[in-house]
């Protein structure tokens, strides 16, 4: 199930070839383009297609860069984090419970200033094994300071990894950036793909400079002394500083990326699908934009005027602009790909946070339903689309509904 | 409100860590006798399980629940009633984990209160040591060698006892005689305990120190900078490598000496420090190479002079050193300055060499050294000569 619809304008031809790829290989060809230094590796799947297809590229001689397997993912990260710090541009990645291990380097890495960009291919965290799409581990660093992002095509794959590497290296940001990917539906579907030219992208993506954060001989400075209460505060407050300021240097880079390769995204935060004169909107991430905006064309020929709001960056949250968007609906139903056992009204994470951005950015707040459907990989389907815009229709009409529902459960 | 009222006893992690623990659960415990309520606590941010660091442990008293909780209401103490320091060489500061910079032991002590000192020398030997302060305090010594215990192990040799007996008499609002005898004989059950704890309690007595009396050794200070003025990515200014310098006498420039942290010098972790004869070094390399800290400074004559400012005293490089008294581990307390040895031998070889004679001879035997722990059965030893401190008082 590759997604087909391409949310984007094209104003010219502007890249260099087409191709027909997953969404692993756009990023593995970002990585390319992006000239990235060091790359380490570990396998597991999903994420384990975008280190075949470096490593390939790598062997073929298309790419130069360290390429270092580690022997875990903890050491994965580690190594990245100090190749960046030495004035690497660095690229890694992981999945499910491979990201969880290497938990503690996750945590360190946005106060030592690290703009590591990693490849999050979602996959439910153990136990039961199982390699399908959740977004449980991605979202587990959603508090420590780590950009997050989550995208739908090859293509947009491919574009939000050279935004990523923008953003994150952006003197005034320096933090890292997970890009998440679902397994399967993106990781392993093949769609076609505009590749730029490898001259636009450096025109896009000044050198990566760390300026006097640099681990050198001739820069002498230490990393990561123990501190104790003196000191923790004033080093939160900086890493505070950086998402005071996120949401400009996103709106900032997409503008130029529009401008560099003349493909729009409009807002860069979230995508809004049919929702000009909907009544009530359905709101998700990733992959399963695809059965969603089938239903949403299905309904709306039904005369159910729905409309779907993809978010595209969870960290930062763009709280205000989402408050804004969603208070002109008289219902959202919040879709999560994810859990968040015993949170408020135990919603998703996604649903929690919508809800948070409601109460303080507007003073219309219709219903916020949320749903808990497609874990663990499975389908999000448009039966389940269909019953979920009938649920938030029954709240937009003022009739009581469960705060949360499962949806596509057996039982 | 009621009464509140915090004693605040100065250790050395982890050898007195047990010590300090029970000294300040023996005062909550016993003025909880005379229906006063407590809490004890050892200072978090210290880390007192690490080898000789100055730590702090203290109990709060109140006479009832509102007044102890507003004693609560912070991490720990900023004044106190009483101070006691458990071992004398830790009269010339307390540095913390934290970065609070070297701190008088009578920082927090309030004006015309009592430090008690547990220490073999008396009250004016230990001012030589103490820095001033504005105002006045009383100063008393418990007599008796720093009570050291192997890691985790707690040396019971009454000093525990004795400094309860010694705080009843300074500080009688903390608990009375009766309070304190009360449980020791309840909850320790050991006659010999009340026995010891009277007899501190009868022969303390305190000195009165003026205003600007002590040690006029200045504390080193630094700046705490706002978050917009700190550098990002958690890191900080490493220190230039350092490099040659000059002989005070002759101006010959050689050797190396490497450039330390301003912030943070650590060397009142030390309880006994390396006395070094240059004039016996063979340039072996091996104390040089050895020390955990790179705390000695290749002199230009290519001997090597430990840095008194970084030196934690551990006593690797008097182990490693293959010549007889070439370096020898010497009582912290009984030096009063941080000055460079080797420049005093370089300016009166003679008179240098006379004064290590002497100060050597002051070093206790390895064996039978008043820090630490260093073979089976030492306490077995050592527990009978402290009791027979205790008894002369």
């Amino acid at each position: 199930m590759a997604t087909l619809t391409l949310p984007v304008e094209e104003k010219k031809k502007t890249y260099e070839q087409e191709a027909l790829i997953t969404g692993a290989e756009a990023i593995a060809i970002a990585c390319k383009l992006a000239n990235v230094d060091v790359v380490t590796a570990y396998p597991i799947r999903p994420y384990d297609t975008v280190m075949q297809y470096i490593s390939q590229l790598v062997a073929d001689g298309e790419m130069d860069c360290e390429y270092i397997v580690a022997e875990g993912e903890h050491s994965q990260f580690e190594i990245v984090k100090h190749a960046s710090i030495c004035g690497a541009r660095v690229f890694c990645g992981s999945s499910g419970v491979g990201w969880m291990y290497a938990m503690e380097a996750l945590t360190v890495t946005p106060a030592l200033r690290v703009p590591m960009v990693a490849m999050v291919g979602n996959r439910a965290l153990d136990d039961p094994g199982a390699f399908g799409v959740e977004h449980n581990d991605a979202l587990a660093v959603r508090d420590l300071g780590w950009m997050l992002t989550w995208v739908d095509s090859a293509q947009e794959a491919l574009d939000t990894a050279l935004i990523a590497y923008r953003v994150a290296e952006d003197r005034r940001m320096m933090v890292p950036l997970a890009l998440s990917c679902d397994g399967a539906f993106l990781t392993h579907s093949q769609a076609l793909v505009k590749i730029p030219a490898a001259e636009q992208v450096k025109k896009f993506l000044p050198k990566y400079d760390r300026g006097n954060l640099l681990l050198h001989p001739d820069n002498v400075i230490s990393v990561a002394p123990q501190v104790n209460e003196d000191w923790v505060m004033e080093v939160r407050r900086q890493n505070y500083a950086v998402t005071e300021i996120a949401c400009d240097v996103i709106r900032e880079v997409y503008a130029d990326f529009e401008k560099t390769f003349g493909r729009k995204y409009g807002n860069p935060f979230f995508e809004e699908y049919m929702t000009e004169d909907a009544e009530v909107v359905l709101l998700g991430m990733g992959t399963m934009s695809t059965p969603v905006k089938v239903a949403v064309r299905k309904l709306r020929e039904e005369g159910k005027k729905v409309g779907f709001v993809r978010l595209r960056w969870f960290r930062p949250f763009a709280g205000p602009e989402i408050a804004k968007c969603l208070e002109r609906f008289k219902a959202v139903g919040v879709i999560d790909r994810d859990f968040s056992y015993g949170s408020p009204n135990l919603s998703g994470v996604v649903a929690t946070e919508v809800r948070s951005a409601m109460y303080a950015g507007s003073s219309t707040r219709p219903p916020v339903l949320g749903f808990i459907c497609g874990l663990g990989g499975r389908e999000v389907t448009v039966p389940d689309v269909e019953q979920m815009t009938d649920i938030t229709f029954q709240a937009a009409k003022g009739k009581a509904q469960l705060l949360t529902q499962w949806i596509g459960l057996r039982g | 409100m009621g009464q509140l009222l915090a004693v605040e006893i100065i250790y050395r992690g982890v050898f007195q860590k047990t010590l300090a623990k029970n000294i300040t659960r023996d005062i909550v415990l016993a003025a909880h006798n005379e229906g006063k309520l407590g809490i004890s606590f050892g200072r978090y941010g210290d880390a007192p399980e690490r080898n000789g660091i100055p730590a702090k442990s203290f109990a709060i008293l109140a006479d009832d629940e509102q007044t102890l909780e507003a004693g609560m209401a912070q991490y720990e103490p900023k004044h106190v009633d009483l101070t006691v320091v458990l071992d004398d060489t830790l009269c010339k500061g307390a540095e913390s984990w934290a970065w609070y910079g070297l701190q008088p032991v009578h920082k927090a002590l309030k004006a015309g209160h009592t430090l008690i000192v547990v220490s073999m020398e008396d009250a004016p030997a230990l001012l030589k040591n103490i820095h001033r302060r504005e105002e006045p305090y009383g100063l008393g010594v418990l007599k008796g060698a720093a009570s050291f215990s192997g890691m985790w192990v707690f040396k019971d040799d009454h000093t525990e006892v004795r400094v309860l007996g010694a705080i009843a008499k300074a500080l009688p609002e903390v608990m009375s005689f009766a309070s304190l005898e009360k449980f020791i004989s309840e909850k320790l059950k050991n006659p010999l305990k009340v026995t010891s704890a009277r007899t501190a309690y009868d022969r303390f007595t305190s000195i009165e120190v003026k205003a600007g009396e002590g040690s006029s050794a200045e504390l080193y200070k630094f700046e705490m900078p706002r978050w917009e003025d700190m550098r990002c990515g958690v890191s900080v200014k490493g220190q230039p490598q350092g490099g040659p310098y000059a002989d005070p006498i002759t101006k010959e420039v050689g050797g190396f000496r490497p450039v330390r942290n301003e912030l943070f010098k650590k060397y009142s972790t030390r309880t006994m420090r390396p006395v070094v004869n240059f004039s016996t070094c063979t340039k072996c390399t091996l104390c040089w190479l050895n020390c955990p800290d790179a705390s000695f400074d290749v002199t230009p004559d290519l001997t090597y002079d430990a840095n008194l400012e970084s030196c934690c005293g551990c006593g690797i490089c008097e182990a490693v050193c293959p010549v007889k008294d070439c370096i020898t581990m010497v009582n912290e307390s009984e030096f009063h300055d941080n000055k460079s040895q080797w420049a005093e031998f370089k300016k009166d070889k003679d008179a240098y060499l006379k004064w290590l004679e002497k100060t050597i001879a002051t070093a206790e035997p390895a064996e039978k050294r008043s820090h630490g722990f260093r073979y089976r059965g030492q306490y077995e030893e050592q527990v009978p000569e402290a009791l027979e401190i205790a008894r002369k008082g």
